[in-house]
């Protein structure tokens, strides 16, 4: 039995999930978007907050070709041929990543129900439910949030009432067609009761039900993935609650190879989630995590990261009564990896928030160097994209953004931005109602015509 | 600067001249003399405000950068305030006895209007026993007002107020047609909302146009299309006008000496005939620019006036039509795509419509945003400087003090630093337009309510009691 498991967990290292029923093993590679073979271009004369190892380089250039870094320092040459774009000594950033955003699989929330992939509609509680399969390179919401600065997100299912929401994915918002850059990046679960704001009444479900199905759930997979082959011999295997599709889905989570992104904000839920997978040996993240500081002693130790919307200062549950704007400096104080959500309301919407939220956790006590690593580095390692996204750095993916101002800062936006080294136009839906209304004197012809 | 505001002012005037015409043609409400007294007008005085100022010294603040909300920024400057009023602003003030506090490098504003907000109906904890603020049960409730739903104890309210907000206007939900009265509150912790309630403040009348009315009520009884919520408004306000003309000429037979049967008393339109009478101001959930137009041809059938579309998303298509109306457009800086209403929403919205000389401001409806207006306006301010419009602080500030304090009919008591107005005041640790300011200092009818560097100078609700919320920092800003 055991080696079963560690062939598969072997086998699992470079594959996807199994989909189709009774699928062997051999399931297509997760698939790695190739960098397109792009223009070379030659930032020249900026201050680039690279992320990585060589910190702040004040005068420097970055060469983008090929879609990825080649070159990044000071008193580089301009290869032959390049666009040589001036920086003028303002700040240089690699692409911001959002993370925990429904981009891509969600157009309008409320009122447009087919629009909106985020959440399973079929059952309640689903592991298998794979936002990859919802992806959507053409939604409107991905230049928004692009221009500003954003290149790179966690897309996750949006959880409710059940323990099990599936599978998030890491996207790129550059030029499409194929913009998902990692599927099966993490399995969503939320353990303390949810709160239904809006909509129908969601049915409530006490933290002890929730962490008896959550067990019961893994423990299946684990039985499961302990005799695979077994499972479709007449009578060779019992009945389990959980769905074959499910148990699939769970292998690479039980595997200790997918993060399990619980979803709970109080701090008693926080510590039994990290014995838990302390104890199973899965790997684990924090989403939420409101009362996270109350418990950054534990997220340490266990090197467990956290997700969360580092604004929430509100007592708006009884899960979440110790919330603080304090919570991201003294998580990052603590030692705990720290990526932010946008704003938590709506992160896909306004995933153009991140930095705000940066801003606002660094105005709260946060460094500014470590902020900025919550919306880079940070997720880039957590989510297995360190290789190709994260720093300004030779070999990485080129998405580049240089600004106006602190990137931090609310005044502040691209003005220029580059996404696996395509050079990406600072134009939006939004932009285009802008210019169509900026004049209402002009009534020679509807409004249409422009 | 300020010409750009003459239009608005202009129609408002116009506007307000209307009024008074209409008061005098009427002979109903002239005072009645010589004779028994006979009420001529909808009562109007229930809920009565108990708020008092709070004690306060006079207090100056020194060598600060001061945006005045009159489109003025003088640096160096002071700011005088005593007896809870402000005194003087300008440079090299002196005051014997004042508490002087040292403003070098920081920043003085008006305190923060937000005029849409559903703190204390909606409060945290946000659960089913305290969810007050939309009596959801039919689309027209004129009967019902925010002040009764309010939640004094709301640990909102303190965070709001760390986010240097002085006062704000609590509206029913937008569930309804006609949602009910709204009221307009000073910031102050208190145990009655009516120790809130902005003493003289007007109330304003929660109206919804769009997709909330169809999709609460659409499988209700309707309305569930856009022709059924004009339709609901029109009945509204005909059974309104109905009810005002009985009681004028109940009231008109009385003053004549005729016998004379009071008509019954209903007080939802009783509120609806004080709309009609300009003594409730309109303020309306409308997002979308055709409905906005629509809802101005309802409000001119019935000789009422709009004062503010709020979450006027695509305002900026029609603020030109808004100007001429004299009617504000309340907005989001960056909100957008949460529904098909939402969905043409720009970061520029504001800019453009101030920019058209309509009257432009933020609001929050939102717990967490009303502790950022200021980040929002500045986010507001950038759009539009990068698109070419010349805004400076000077005058983006006014988008939350001035131009609310106008929405909301107070403009003569707070929303600028001008001598002899309330002395809501804000002293910031840096721009406020920057991301890393916090309010310092938040003074209220010139009462130090709360101080960022003092813990006893920072609230914390009853419900905070106790609770574990109490560290790292507790209390107001926590």
């Amino acid at each position: 039995m055991k080696a079963l498991i560690l062939s598969w967990a072997l086998a699992f290292a470079a594959t996807a999930v199994a989909a189709a029923p009774a699928a062997p093993l051999a399931a297509p590679a997760t698939p790695v978007v190739a960098a397109p073979a792009g223009p070379t271009f030659f930032i020249h004369n900026g201050k680039l907050y690279t992320v990585g190892a060589a910190g702040t380089i004040a005068g420097g250039d970055v060469i983008i070709a090929g879609g990825k870094i080649a070159a990044v320092g000071q008193n580089l040459t301009p290869p032959a041929g390049a666009t040589i774009i001036e920086a003028h000594g303002k700040p240089v950033t690699p692409g911001l990543m959002a993370s925990a955003t429904q981009l891509s699989i969600q157009e309008i929330q409320l009122g447009a129900a087919e629009s909106n992939d985020s959440s399973p509609d079929l059952t309640e509680d689903t592991a298998a439910f794979d936002v990859a399969d919802a992806i959507n390179p053409n939604s409107t919401l991905i230049p928004v949030a692009r221009i500003a600065g954003v290149t790179r997100s966690l897309v996750m299912p949006v959880d409710g009432a059940g323990v099990f929401f599936g599978q998030a994915a890491v996207i790129h918002l550059g030029n499409g067609p194929d913009i998902l850059v990692k599927r099966a990046a993490g399995q969503l679960v939320r353990l303390e009761p949810s709160v239904a704001t809006f909509g129908p009444p969601q049915k409530k479900l006490s933290r002890p039900d929730l962490w008896a199905q959550f067990r019961e759930t893994l423990d299946d997979a684990r039985e499961y993935w302990a005799e695979r082959a077994g499972y479709h011999k007449p009578g060779g295997y019992r009945d389990q609650r959980t769905f074959r599709i499910d148990l699939d889905a769970l292998g690479p989570v039980i595997q200790g190879q997918e993060p399990l992104i619980v979803h709970v904000d109080r701090a008693s839920d926080i510590r039994e989630a990290v014995q838990y997978a302390q104890a199973n040996k899965l790997k684990l993240v924090i989403f939420g995590a409101q009362e996270g500081w109350m418990a950054a002693r534990e997220l340490a130790a266990a090197h467990v990261p956290v997700i969360i919307d580092p604004d929430l200062n509100l007592p708006d549950s009884f899960s979440d009564l110790g919330a603080t704007l304090r919570n991201a400096a003294l998580l990052d104080k603590a030692g705990v990896t720290v990526i932010f959500q946008p704003q938590a309301d709506d992160p896909s919407q306004y995933a153009r928030t991140i930095t705000q939220i940066a801003g606002n956790a660094v105005a709260n006590g946060m460094p500014w160097d470590h902020a900025l690593a919550a919306i880079t580095r940070n997720p880039a390692e957590v989510f297995g994209i360190a290789d190709q996204y994260g720093t300004l750095e030779t070999g990485k993916d080129a998405d580049v953004v240089i600004w106006d101002g602190d990137p931090l800062e609310v005044t502040s936006a691209p003005t220029a931005l580059f996404i696996r080294g395509q050079r990406i136009p600072l134009v939006s839906r939004q932009t285009l109602l802008r210019d169509r209304y900026r004049n209402l004197n002009d009534r020679h012809m509807p409004f249409a015509y422009r | 600067m300020e010409r750009r505001y003459w239009p608005i002012l202009g129609a408002l005037a116009l506007f307000a001249a209307a009024l008074v015409a209409v008061w005098l043609i009427i002979p109903a409400h002239k005072p009645v003399t010589g004779q028994a007294h006979v009420a001529d007008q909808f009562p109007d005085d229930q809920f009565p405000s108990t708020y008092r100022p709070y004690p306060s010294r006079p207090t100056l603040i020194r060598n600060a950068t001061v945006l005045t909300g009159t489109d003025r920024e003088i640096d160096h400057a002071d700011v005088l305030m005593a007896k809870g009023k402000i005194v003087a602003v300008g440079r090299n003030l002196t005051a014997a006895g004042a508490v002087v506090i040292d403003g070098t490098g920081k920043f003085v504003t008006p305190g923060i209007i937000d005029v849409h907000s559903h703190l204390g109906v909606y409060p945290s904890p946000n659960v089913e026993s305290m969810s007050d603020g939309n009596e959801a049960v039919k689309p027209v409730t004129p009967e019902v007002r925010s002040e009764n739903s309010v939640w004094p104890q709301d640990p909102a309210f303190s965070r709001a107020l760390a986010g240097g907000v002085t006062t704000l206007e609590i509206l029913p939900g937008s569930a309804n047609l006609i949602g009910g009265r709204s009221v307009v509150l000073k910031n102050v912790p208190a145990i009655t909302s009516e120790a809130m309630k902005f003493p003289g403040a007007p109330y304003g009348l929660k109206m919804a146009c769009g997709e909330n009315p169809k999709r609460v009520y659409g499988a209700k009884g309707g309305p569930m299309t856009l022709m059924g919520n004009v339709a609901g408004y029109r009945a509204a306000f005909q059974k309104a006008a109905e009810y005002r003309d009985k009681w004028r000429k109940y009231w008109a037979d009385k003053k004549a000496g005729h016998d004379a049967t009071p008509p019954d008393r209903d007080i939802g339109l009783e509120t609806l005939a004080l709309v009609l009478d300009g003594k409730i101001r309109v303020q309306m959930h409308c997002y979308r620019s055709d409905e906005m137009a629509t809802m101005i041809d309802v409000s001119h059938e019935f000789g009422f006036h709009i004062a503010a579309f709020h979450h006027a998303t695509e305002a900026y298509k029609v603020a030109d039509l808004l100007k001429k109306n004299g009617i504000c457009a309340v907005m989001w800086a960056d909100w957008w795509g949460f529904k098909m209403e939402a969905y043409d929403a720009i970061p520029e919205g504001i800019a453009l419509v101030d920019h058209a000389g309509a009257c432009a401001m933020i609001h929050s409806d939102d717990a967490i945003g009303i502790q950022r207006l200021n980040q929002e306006v500045a986010k507001a301010m950038a759009a539009g400087r990068r698109m070419g419009l010349p805004i400076t602080r000077a005058h983006a500030v006014a988008w939350m003090t001035r131009n609310p304090a106008k929405a909301l009919g107070i403009l003569n008591r707070t929303g600028t630093l001008e001598k002899g107005k309330d002395a809501d005041v804000v002293l910031w640790t840096g721009d406020p337009f920057s991301v890393y300011a916090h309010a310092e200092k938040v003074f209220i009818d010139g009462a130090l309510m709360y101080d960022r560097d003092n813990p006893k100078l920072s609230p914390r609700s009853d419900f905070e009691l106790g609770q574990v919320g109490q560290g790292p920092n507790g209390g107001a800003g926590q």
